[in-house]
């Protein structure tokens, strides 16, 4: 237990103590909301779709947490060789622990900077169907986050170096990210992109937290968006966990 | 405890290595090397670059599994009792592995919880150390703002804060000026004296381990070619200094390492996370 709260609550300090960092990530998603949001806004209500501020906010949270979780899992690849990780890894205690320990912390710090994004979405006018939808939609954000750290250490057990990892960005996460009906409305588009954000487990969160946060309007549907999601997260979390147990220094 | 003759007892040592083999692939980083460390000796590891040092290292730690031969540290089996061997030793690794973002006391505290170090043991223990290691002061400083020399002595208290019977240094000295290193050498001989914590160390620095070291290993391409106190190294090869003698005994041809993706990162980490002070 203490190794999972070591792990954890380091990550945790590292991100309340790196201030400038927390500002930075949010500077990203602010653009898309502004550059986005309201320069599409006009043009998206024409079309018969309603306010397209309401339609992003879902799709920008879920964005900011698929970044930061995967960065956070990622990292793995620098703390193994010159952080504090490499540390635990000669500690006796149980590889798995110290895999959770990480995953946690870096979910939580995911979901910080998420909801950080929420307030200020709130401040610049999105409104929620009511407040009863927010525990569902923290659910769907706790588990993209979850989802997404798990990944990123998957990748970052099999990378060597940082080599390899701009090939990640851009054909993997960058992907997840256009391709998940986090900026447009999958219900109007053209069948090939359906197929493909059918296969993006993105497209299923921000879809479960579309459909929260609007009271209904799923693309996906409820039952489907929550069962897709936690077995993905499952999946994701035992392979981080194999990939990682396989890490030599 | 020594016997009436006044000869230490001939017990298993603290650390032995029979016949031990490393290959990565068609790669021999290390072939077939035996050596032996007794409880309280300071041993030095020296060699040039890629002779096998780390690797060696790795596997004594648990880090590695030895692709053939025979590893006790403390009489266990760093491959089949992993964690009980764990706890008999503390480790300072070429590279650093503090947490930058976190204060000295921080990085101790978090130590001694993984080590399950019951809570005033190891408030009494950060606090001796620390003061031991001339760090009390900058206790609630983030490691960031630390010199290369501070990170040092850090990594050495944090890995005796178990009280290890065994300290491993691999190149602790790499990148410090004579300063800083000749103190960083009076704590350890000063810690192996009182506390008899038998030491381990690697360097390339031939008049670090001639000074430190009561014992030394050249080893080169994986063998190891001699052994003894640096007098025997010495009159075996009718040499005046052990760096003669260790040209005498390795060749003086220069080791160009292929720079592989970790030293890659390392010269990045140099540029981004030293800041000397």
């Amino acid at each position: 237990m203490n190794t999972v709260y070591v792990l954890w609550i380091r990550q945790l300090k590292r991100y309340v103590r790196s201030r400038a960092r927390i500002v930075g990530a949010l500077g990203q998603p602010l653009l898309y909301l502004l550059a986005f949001g309201l320069g599409f806004g006009p043009t998206f209500a024409k079309a018969g779709e309603g306010s397209y501020i309401q339609f992003l906010v879902p799709g920008v949270i879920g964005m900011s947490i698929l970044f930061t979780a995967l960065f956070s899992g990622v990292d793995l690849i620098w703390d193994r060789q010159f952080g504090f990780l490499k540390e635990t890894l000669v500690a006796p205690v149980p590889r798995l622990m110290i895999m959770i320990g990480r995953t946690l912390g870096g979910a939580t710090v995911a979901m910080l900077q998420g909801l950080i994004l929420v307030v200020l979405c709130l401040l610049v006018g999105f409104r929620p169907a009511g407040w009863h939808a927010w525990p569902l939609a923290f659910l769907y954000m706790g588990l993209i986050a979850v989802m997404f750290t798990a990944l990123g250490t998957a990748i970052a057990s099999v990378l060597e170096d940082f080599q390899g990892f701009q090939l990640v960005m851009s054909f993997l996460v960058m992907p997840i990210f256009f391709l998940s009906g986090a900026l447009f409305p999958l219900n109007n588009t053209i069948g090939p992109i359906k197929i493909i954000a059918s296969f993006d487990p993105l497209s299923y969160g921000v879809d479960g937290l579309r459909g929260a946060l609007t009271g209904g309007g799923y693309h996906f549907g409820a039952t489907t968006d929550l069962a897709v999601m936690s077995s993905l997260t499952a999946c994701l979390l035992a392979l981080g966990t194999y990939l990682f147990s396989k890490v030599q220094l | 405890m020594e016997l009436a003759s006044g000869v230490p007892p001939a017990a298993a040592g603290m650390i032995q290595a029979e016949n031990l083999c490393k290959k990565f692939g068609e790669l021999e980083a290390v072939r077939d090397i035996s050596f032996q460390v007794n409880e309280g000796e300071i041993f030095a590891f020296l060699g040039p670059n890629g002779a096998g040092k780390t690797t060696t290292i790795k596997m004594l730690t648990t880090l590695l599994r030895p692709t053939s031969g025979v590893v006790r540290i403390d009489g266990l089996d760093p491959v089949s009792q992993q964690h009980q061997a764990r706890k008999r030793f503390g480790i300072v690794f070429q590279d650093a592995s503090l947490d930058d973002e976190l204060t000295a006391h921080e990085n101790m505290d978090f130590h001694g919880l993984l080590y399950s170090v019951p809570r005033r043991v190891r408030a009494e223990g950060i606090e001796r150390l620390l003061k031991m290691f001339e760090l009390w002061d900058r206790r609630g400083d983030l490691v960031k703002t630390f010199s290369g020399g501070m990170r040092r002595r850090l990594e050495i208290a944090r890995g005796l804060l178990h009280t290890p019977k065994i300290l491993f240094l691999d190149e602790p000295t790499l990148g410090l000026d004579p300063q800083t290193r000749n103190q960083l050498w009076s704590h350890v001989r000063q810690l192996n004296a009182e506390q008899r914590v038998t030491v381990f160390l690697t360097t390339h620095y031939m008049e670090e381990a001639e000074r430190v070291a009561e014992r030394i290993a050249i080893i080169d391409h994986g063998r190891i070619v001699a052994q003894g106190s640096p007098a025997e190294l010495k009159r075996q090869t009718g040499s005046e200094t052990l760096e003669q003698a260790f040209l005498a005994l390795t060749g003086a041809t220069i080791r160009d390492e292929e720079a592989s993706s970790v030293d890659q990162m390392r010269n990045i980490a140099r540029m981004w996370t030293r800041r000397p002070r």
